[in-house]
């Protein structure tokens, strides 16, 4: 029982990572910069939240399979395999996670009074030091409901990652797909253990960021 | 410095020819009348449609020469409405963010002297017991002088200034005002004040201008 939650925990916190930076960076370039085809790009971002995951998994196993333009570019020149792999149920994951970190992180940076930015370029600062020392510091509490909504977002992904990653046990089988195979295989036992645990953990995860961000100022300090 | 300044907004245009050396110029004028967007074009944080701004001897915006020099470049100590404090930093830290940009800081010697200098400025203001102090837990009047401690201590060429006073209680109103003719005896930075208080041009102004609509329609 424990390897898919061992396994579930590591996908979803690699998952989070890349799209904490992918998300935060997206925000900051599609929402404060000028840029062309910021429709397209933001449309592009958000979709995995709207479609199917087994519409998701069958376009990363497509792309991603033997075959797939991804997929065959990456076996012939790294001999690396992405289908049927935990690095397929990461890339699953971060993709299925990245819209709920990209509008987390955009509303806390619309937000934001651009005063800040303003105050600190007449102060000598770059763009980059002004996004450091105080649009990120400040966007700090979306950022992290973002980085906390991802994550169990990335933890509880079952469609697209059952396509793209299957479900072999200690290698690609996490909580989601055990449970849905236990159910399959009679084992209601283990089944329910499960279900137990990824329901309490959510709950948890869910209830501390609520308390947290209740405690938070959203100016930046709490008060 | 001289400026001359186009800038098409919704209603007008403003347009705005004006030079002085030293001392301080107040701008006067109605709400919605364009002063705010002035200050915003010198400082480069409104692109202006047209003229030319030079600050000292260094050409900051031409449009026929195509040339923009950033903000963060500009040395210009600006003093907003609202102050726009950092509110994840102290007060201290809030003062010697704009020290660390500059170059000098990163020789021991001079960040020795620039910290000192800061030292000096806050307790020039009063401020200095609030160092450890968020924006957040100081009053008005001490925001207003930790932001202006923040806009002089980097030095800059000329200062900007929007409606300082225009959030303070009358009480503080009058503290203030002793101070800041101190301030202005002091150190002598080309100051431009904006600020639609008759009372406060007759106190500060060493030169007036009165905009109406975007143009000025008045001066002495």
């Amino acid at each position: 029982m424990l390897s898919p939650i061992l396994l579930s925990l590591k996908i979803a916190a690699i998952a989070t990572i890349f799209s904490f930076l992918l998300g935060v960076f997206f925000a900051y370039v599609i929402n404060k910069k000028n840029i062309p085809g910021k429709n397209l790009l933001e449309t592009l971002l958000i979709l995995p939240m709207v479609l199917p995951p087994s519409v998701l998994g069958y376009l990363l196993l497509i792309s991603f399979g033997k075959r797939g333009p991804i997929g065959e570019f990456l076996l012939d020149h790294f001999q690396i395999q992405i289908v049927f792999t935990w690095v397929g149920a990461v890339i699953a994951s971060c993709i299925v996670s990245l819209p709920l970190m990209y509008q987390n992180a955009k509303s806390a940076l619309i937000s934001l009074d651009p005063l800040y930015e303003r105050a600190a370029r007449t102060l000598g600062s770059s763009e980059w030091k002004i996004f450091i020392t105080v649009i990120f510091p400040l966007a700090w509490p979306g950022i992290i409901s973002g980085i906390v909504l991802s994550f169990a977002r990335a933890i509880g992904e079952f469609g697209a990652t059952l396509m793209i990653a299957g479900n072999i046990p200690g290698k690609t089988q996490t909580i989601p797909t055990a449970i849905y195979f236990a159910v399959e295989s009679g084992n209601t036992e283990l089944a329910n253990r499960l279900v137990l645990i990824m329901t309490v953990f959510s709950f948890l995860l869910i209830f501390c960021l609520n308390a947290w961000l209740k405690k938070k100022n959203y100016i930046g300090r709490q008060s | 410095m001289e400026f001359r300044i186009i800038k098409k907004l919704d209603h007008f245009e403003i347009d705005v020819d004006y030079q002085f050396d030293s001392g301080i110029l107040t701008v006067q004028g109605e709400s919605g009348a364009g002063k705010t967007t002035l200050l915003n074009c010198i400082a480069g944080l409104t692109l202006p449609d047209g003229g030319r701004i030079v600050l000292g001897e260094k050409v900051v915006y031409d449009q026929k020469q195509a040339i923009d020099v950033p903000t963060r470049l500009r040395a210009i100590g600006y003093l907003f409405q609202n102050y726009g404090l950092f509110p994840n930093m102290t007060v201290q830290q809030n003062i010697v963010y704009g020290i660390k940009n500059k170059e000098e800081y990163r020789d021991k010697m001079k960040r020795r002297e620039l910290l000192q200098y800061a030292d000096y400025i806050m307790e020039t203001f009063g401020i200095a017991h609030l160092k450890t102090k968020h924006p957040n837990q100081i009053s008005g009047g001490e925001k207003q002088r930790a932001a202006l401690s923040r806009a002089i201590v980097t030095k800059p060429k000329l200062l900007l200034l929007d409606e300082p006073f225009s959030a303070l209680d009358s009480r503080t109103k009058e503290m203030v005002y002793q101070e800041f003719a101190a301030f202005k005896k002091e150190f002598k930075i080309p100051t431009i004040l904006i600020t639609h208080d008759t009372e406060e041009g007759r106190l500060f102004a060493d030169r007036k201008i009165l905009m109406k609509d975007g143009k000025i329609v008045e001066e002495d």
